[in-house]
């Protein structure tokens, strides 16, 4: 057999399966009057397709031009995250929060970079378990956040979802999903949503390098590319799916080419830098929001905490963590950048007072509001009465 | 303010452990992420992290210390005064009142539980809305019917569309969705890969962003590999999301047996999704019955698993020719009357039963046949009044027979309908085998009117 880099029409290897599909009723699209052979297009559209088309634009032009009023929000909202869920620790070794219970520690710019640059309650975000600092990120009430997480009638799901069932609506937050990789067809179908009602919204969907190798992930892959869906399919790269070294649990570890044989352009992020994630998120969306399709970024991030609660994280060296603590730091890199511009250092303590105190309001107000009633262990189980 | 460290839970189980080592000592400064001390719990030792800043006041509990319950205070931080020291004292007094609360609540919802399945007073017969008079009827296939449904809400609103594989220009795999490309165009007609898992996803999606996806599967054998996201996705977002998350969509495809198919095609999955809270699970017989609740199923506000039955797409019934036929979710049919004995089936065992009631009239037996059409939630009412009526039951169903809708029924039965008894309900299941290629052991392996028939003799002793 000829081998050849790009296989054409005249070739007789890649015609075949040509004749074969149209040999089926199914393949009416060939009785379209103007339709060319459905494998001639797509070889067409294959000299076009570069993996690291958008990787370029992004190298071009790597940190996001913050004005000094931008960057000390995303400070805040990424202290925010952090503090809250330092506070959402304490409590679970309180025994006030129960269950699983997965902290965003170390992933924080991943969010606040990629979700500032969405359209909150037009664009839809949807993630795994690992999901306070989304929330927190799309503006959500730590508050109510902090109720779930305690299991009480204010939490955002009456109490009845817990830290990974989570949702707004009226955010365009669709959760906070328990089962890895099941939200990127869901993510998928809300960027459906988006298309079929033609409202322009894009769709970004979060997972983890763990939920990468899940099967229903490449299906997803290829719809949103055949059907040119606008979702950016966000790959959190902390390094371990739960225990596992991505190299451990991965041929490919380089998760942004993972849509290479489905044409879906990769973006390689450096996660702990909240202003590379959102110039990154810039080249992103304005692909996608063009009607393009799909784009497949990874972030390369770090979780200074176990998997969940009760992981003691044995499979990774302190030093590691310490070493991404002290030099890579997405807080203190935002920290350092702020007083080199001549923000004042009050000012910064002035925010982490301030988070400390919401912090501290949201955790007061989980650990004093009422459980749910017994009565709500019977509603919502459907929404209509049969 | 000295703030109180203490004894934390670092799993779900964990009630105490072993304070196996301090890595600070009093008067150490520590600001939040240093580590303070390793702890070993039930499953593993943990690094026990600071998360306020301040110098270490006294350290209570020595290392080496096992058995040290969760809560106990095992050091104590001078800190900074951040308007957050009173949070954790708060924590006991919080535990406390669940713990006394606690009692009384559980008792509360077994009485509910109990009220939920004890005999209700009234067992009224659910009828389906009355027809006009002068409505005409018109002979339709189930196929047909189906197709209707669909193409008349599709009419109605623009937010339903059809996906799954070969719906669109194959017209479908068994041609339910034929012509409806033609009138709503490839934006609301779409074909998929094939990709159950996948597209079942975005379907789920696509009615969680506030569309109405009717997902069709060839068939629901197919479905077994979409089926955590009808599960975990559709049936139980709104119940997690405390009512704020709908799923309105409809799963539909042929299920149960089909003919000479074997093992891997032919499965009966309604008991598999009846037995899951936050699903509506449909699975009727005549075309009728398929139109007006296929129509309900789309306008629901809940996930609906719509089960059709191949061999009975061609089958003609008459289907009263109005604008706005929809019937009631949740409703059983008496679909032949009669007060000897009960035959509760549903789909194609509806087919058999009425020709076993025609063979048993016969023999002077008068059958009355309930179809359940809706598998959950359940018409126990419709079922309990016949039972009532006739004292004996047989339920028929084409299906395996172990955790089946049958064992359900039984036991509604058991609980709710024992002192109507006059005889043990029996059941007539398929065989508890895989289906069989074979023509011979295939025909043995199914229910069919006879077996039916012998059981129904037997509940009334003759």
């Amino acid at each position: 057999m000829a081998k050849s880099a790009r296989p054409s029409a005249a070739n007789p290897a890649a015609a075949k399966p040509a004749s074969q599909t149209a040999a089926k009723p199914r393949a009416s699209r060939a009785a379209k009057p103007a339709a060319e052979p459905a494998i001639a297009s797509s070889v067409a559209d294959e000299a076009a397709f570069a993996l690291r088309s958008l990787q370029q634009a992004h190298a071009n032009h790597k940190r996001y031009d913050a004005s000094d009023e931008e960057l000390l929000k995303f400070y805040e909202q990424m202290v925010l995250i952090r503090r809250f869920e330092e506070k959402a620790g304490q409590l679970y070794g309180l025994g006030l929060i129960g269950g699983f219970c997965h902290l965003y520690i170390g992933q924080e710019a991943v969010a606040v970079g990629l979700q500032s640059a969405l359209d909150e309650g037009h664009d839809s975000v949807i993630t795994g378990y690992r999901d306070h600092g989304h929330m927190l990120a799309y503006g959500i009430d730590p508050k109510v956040i902090m109720a779930e997480l305690t299991g009480r009638a204010a939490g955002i799901s009456h109490g009845k979802g817990g830290s990974m069932h989570m949702f707004s609506t009226e955010h365009k937050f669709y959760g906070g999903h328990g089962i890895v990789g099941a939200q990127v067809p869901l993510g998928a179908g809300l960027a459906f949503a988006h298309k079929y009602r033609g409202d322009g919204g894009v769709c970004m969907a979060y997972f983890g390098d763990g939920a990468s190798n899940q099967g229903q992930v490449y299906e997803t892959f290829n719809m949103a590319a055949l059907w040119k869906l606008p979702i950016i399919f966000v790959v959190e790269n902390n390094g371990y799916a739960m225990g596992t070294a991505v190299k451990r649990g991965s041929a490919e570890t380089h998760f942004y080419r993972r849509g290479t044989a489905f044409r879906i352009p990769g973006m390689d992020v450096n996660g702990m830098d909240v202003l590379e994630v959102r110039q990154a998120a810039e080249v992103a969306l304005e692909y996608v929001r063009a009607g393009n399709g799909p784009v497949l970024m990874e972030l390369k991030t770090y979780r200074y905490r176990g998997h969940s609660m009760s992981d003691p994280a044995k499979y990774r060296s302190r030093e590691e963590v310490q070493d991404m603590r002290d030099n890579h730091d997405p807080i203190e890199g935002a920290k350092a950048e702020l007083l080199k511009r001549g923000v004042t250092e009050e000012k910064i303590k002035e925010i982490d007072k301030r988070i400390r105190q919401t912090v501290a309001e949201s955790a007061d107000f989980a650990e004093t509001s009422p459980e749910p009633e017994m009565a709500e262990l019977y509603t919502d189980v459907l929404v209509e009465t049969y | 303010m000295a703030i109180e460290l203490k004894m934390p839970a670092l799993s779900p189980t964990m009630e105490e452990g072993t304070l196996a080592k301090w890595l600070v000592k009093a008067g150490d400064e520590v600001k939040s992420g240093d580590i303070l001390a390793e702890i070993e719990t039930d499953k593993a030792t943990m690094e026990f992290e600071a998360i306020d800043e301040g110098v270490i006041g006294e350290i209570l509990v020595a290392e080496g210390t096992e058995g040290v319950k969760v809560g106990t205070v095992i050091a104590t931080i001078n800190g900074e005064d951040d308007g957050k020291a009173a949070a954790p004292a708060a924590a006991p007094a919080v535990e406390q009142t669940v713990a006394e609360s606690a009692a009384p609540d559980v008792q509360d919802a077994k009485a509910k539980a109990a009220a939920a399945i004890a005999p209700k007073a009234d067992l009224k017969l659910a009828v389906d809305p009355e027809l006009p008079a002068g409505t005409a009827m018109v002979p339709t296939t189930v196929r047909e019917a189906l197709r209707d449904a669909m193409a008349e809400e599709m009419r109605a609103d623009s937010r339903v569309f059809v996906m799954g594989e070969e719906v669109a220009e194959y017209q479908g795999a068994y041609k339910v969705t034929q012509g409806l490309l033609e009138e709503f165009g490839p934006d609301r007609v779409i074909d998929t890969p094939i990709t159950e898992y996948g597209f079942a996803g975005i379907g789920t999606g696509a009615a969680m962003g506030g569309l109405r996806p009717i997902i069709e599967f060839m068939t629901f054998n197919f479905a077994m590999q979409a089926i955590d996201h009808i599960i975990n996705s559709a049936a139980k977002t709104n119940y997690m999301s405390g009512g704020q998350m709908r799923c309105p969509i409809v799963f539909r495809g042929p299920n149960g047996a089909a003919s000479r198919v074997g093992a891997q095609h032919s499965q009966n999955y309604g008991p598999w999704y009846a037995n899951v809270p936050g699903l509506v699970v449909i699975a009727p017989y005549d075309a009728a019955d398929a139109k007006g609740l296929l129509r309900a199923a789309i306008r629901s506000e809940d996930p609906v698993v719509f089960l059709e039955n191949e061999l009975v797409y061609g089958r003609t019934f008459d289907v009263p020719k109005l604008d706005d036929f929809v019937l009631p979710i949740g409703k059983a049919r008496i679909v032949r009357e009669g007060k000897d004995v009960t035959i509760v089936s549903y789909s194609i065992g509806v087919g058999f039963a009425l020709e076993a009631a025609a063979k048993l009239a016969d023999e002077g037996i008068d059958a009355e046949v309930v179809d359940l059409r809706t598998l959950r939630p359940l018409d126990t009412a419709t079922v309990l009044a016949s039972l009532a009526k006739t004292n004996r039951m047989v339920v028929a169903e084409e299906g395996f027979p172990v955790c089946s809708i049958a064992s359900e029924i039984i036991a509604v039965a058991m609980e709710q309908g024992f002192d109507y008894l006059d005889a043990p309900v029996l059941r007539v299941c398929n065989e508890d085998v895989p289906l069989p290629y074979a023509a011979n052991l295939e025909k043995a392996a199914l229910i069919n009117a006879d077996k039916i028939a012998v059981a129904v003799r037997q509940v009334c002793y003759r």
